[in-house]
């Protein structure tokens, strides 16, 4: 399979000169004398209307390095800045077991991060995925239910974060009594990379051919072996992309875990109080930075609290992209 | 043209010369009675009354759009998984109504299909044609190693690809691909075999190979086939019918319906085919 791609990206292009409108009209000029002057103004014509033509594609290319250029550059800015700024903050401090108020260590902060988005994800994922399966391979395509949810899923998607946390706030955390806590802020996550996990899965399932389905259940298969061995495999790249992305919002939220998580330095305490840990306040990496940024007192701790984001949401994706190629690989 | 046509036809009854008049005609495997199809307010199929001899080749032909596609989907009732898709009559398999007595998934096992893009699912060749018997329930690695084999042989390319049984079916060329879908249908062990079109994606040699193959096909099952191209249904098939705006103009032998069909559109089709 890649052999054949390669090849095809290897094989010359047609030569531009071949299919030059100006050296056609020139051909033309030299088999027809009879009708000189008429192909002559024609030649002018086609002649500068290419350069023009030329010109401009020239100028469009342009723009579009520049473009990119500035993307670039923008981005290397930001992280240059980040990395110069955070990088000679990170002391050994900053990694104890023990949040004070003397080391602020980001330690605690880190691993609640990771056991909050692992969580949210947990319960997003699941719903999430099955959701979309639903929705594409179960119910009647294109019926107004569908729709609704679609829409519905559409406008959650664009909510600003704080209303997530507002409601988490009145639900998880009031009416639920389960106040500040690992768990209100991972469901308030969880709810609001729902949609982006269902939309994304949706789009990946649309996308897989229906021949596929046909090939499953002409062969007798059931509906459901059919989506699971057919369908899903070819999905499993595009829903992973959007777990990327949901993972991206978890990990970088603060507004709707101030509301709901709270700011406490401390891990979530599983080794002594088991399940009951999930009812602890924690604060994530980007809430701790915030903490700090607002506080003043520790700017550069804040800084190297991003580096260390950075470094984090780098290797989650990378971890991502592999457990997708192992999956891609195992196909083979 | 004409005389082309008669000696082709000739031939062909030369070597189906089994059936002589007045001997009782093949069993019917599949038939449809007062078959009326719509998808939703469009009726795809009128009153069509069809029998598919057991053991035989049966061709489908018509212009595009004339329903050959949905009487195949009716047969194995692929169309239930169409929205707004509604049948009256009559299919019957065995003599059975697959609508009404049988179990959809029962139906499709026995009732195979091959279609005219090869769809091969996206995993080992192995798994390809293992995907049908593991869906019914077979999980013994020894039985599905045998299952596995003995399909692949059915469809003459079980030399070809016997050292990359592991590797994905899609790197195989489209020929092969459409001899694995053949194999990975046969692996049900279906008693009828669905082509539609079968070889209209395919270079010549892969389908000189396929309509050899579908020749050995029918020595173990009943196999009906849509093609556009008329020479191939004059090459392989027993039986044809004609299909015109989702009626049957005309039905029956092969050699009849080519060399002296009663209805004139059925004259002016196969004709201008090719001329
Ligand atoms: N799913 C469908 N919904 C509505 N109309 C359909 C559908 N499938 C086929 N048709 C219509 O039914 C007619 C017959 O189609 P088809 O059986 O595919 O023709 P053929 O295979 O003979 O070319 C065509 O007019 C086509 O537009
Ligand atoms: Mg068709």
């Amino acid at each position: 399979m890649s052999d054949g791609f390669n090849l095809r990206l290897r094989r010359p292009r047609p030569s531009v000169v071949a299919c030059s409108p100006t050296l056609g009209a020139l051909g033309a000029v030299n088999l027809m004398p009879a009708c000189f002057a008429k192909e002559d103004a024609l030649e002018a014509h086609i002649a500068r209307s290419s350069r023009r033509r030329r010109a401009v594609s020239v100028l469009l290319r342009w723009l579009t390095y520049a473009a990119a250029t500035v993307t670039a550059a923008v981005l290397l800015f930001v992280v240059g800045y980040i990395l110069v700024r955070g990088v000679p903050a990170l002391t050994p401090d900053l990694f104890q077991w023990e949040y004070t108020s003397e080391n602020v260590s980001l330690l605690p902060a880190l691993a609640s991060t990771v056991i909050m988005a692992l969580l949210a994800l947990a319960m997003a994922v699941p719903v999430g995925v099955g959701a979309a399966i639903y929705l594409v391979e179960y119910a009647r395509r294109g019926s107004r239910f569908v729709r609704l949810v679609r829409v519905t899923a559409e406008t959650l998607q664009g909510i600003p974060s704080i209303i997530y946390g507002l409601f988490g706030m009145l639900f998880f955390v009031t009416a639920c009594g389960w106040g500040l806590s690992l768990l209100s802020g991972a469901c308030t996550l969880a709810i609001m990379v729902l949609p982006v996990i269902m939309r994304t899965t949706e789009e990946a399932l649309m996308a897989v051919p229906d021949s596929y389905r046909e090939g499953g259940f002409g062969l007798g298969a059931g509906r459901l072996r059919t989506v699971a061995r057919c369908v899903l495999p070819s999905a499993v790249p595009g829903i992973l992309g959007g777990v990327i992305l949901a993972l991206g919002r978890c990990v970088g939220e603060v507004a709707a875990l101030l509301f709901t998580a709270g700011t406490v330095a401390q891990i979530p305490d599983f080794g002594g109080q088991g399940i009951f840990a999930l009812f602890d306040s924690c604060r994530t990496l980007a809430v701790h930075m915030y903490t700090l940024a607002c506080e003043g007192l520790h700017v550069n701790e804040a800084y190297a609290t991003s580096v260390v984001l950075l470094i984090l949401v780098l290797l989650l994706n990378a971890a991502m992209r592999v457990a997708a190629q192992k999956m891609e690989v195992s196909k083979k | 043209m004409t005389s082309f046509l008669k000696e082709l036809a000739n031939e062909m009854s030369v070597t189906a010369a089994a059936e002589v008049p007045g001997a009782a005609p093949a069993p019917a495997k599949m038939a449809v009675e007062h078959l009326n199809l719509f998808y939703g307010d469009f009726q795809g199929l009128r009153d069509v009354n069809l029998t598919f001899p057991e053991n035989q080749v049966t061709a489908l032909i018509g212009p595009s759009g004339c329903g050959k596609s949905t009487l195949l989907k009716t047969l194995n009732r692929m169309n239930d998984l169409v929205e707004g898709c509604r049948v009256e009559g009559s299919v019957l398999l065995d003599g059975a109504d697959a609508y009404r007595t049988l179990d959809a998934t029962d139906l499709r096992r026995r009732v195979g299909m091959v279609f005219q893009q090869p769809n091969p699912f996206p995993m080992s060749i192995y798994d390809n044609v293992a995907f049908g018997p593991r869906s019914h329930g077979v999980r013994a690695k020894a039985d599905l190693d045998v299952i596995v084999e003995e399909s692949l042989r059915a469809a003459a390319i079980w030399d070809e690809l016997k050292d990359r049984l592991k590797k994905n079916a899609l790197g195989l060329s489209g020929g092969q691909q459409q001899r694995l879908c053949i194999a990975r249908a046969l692996a049900v062990q279906p008693e009828v075999l669905l082509l539609d079109e079968s070889t209209s994606a395919l270079d010549p040699i892969s389908t000189a190979k396929i309509e050899e193959l579908i020749g050995q096909l029918k020595e173990r099952y009943t196999v009906i086939m849509v093609t556009h191209n008329m020479l191939q249904a004059l090459r392989i098939s027993d039986k044809t019918a004609f299909f015109l705006l989702g009626e049957v103009v005309e039905a029956g032998d092969t050699d009849t319906i080519f060399s002296a069909p009663i209805d004139p559109r059925t004259a002016d089709y196969v004709a201008g085919r090719f001329g």
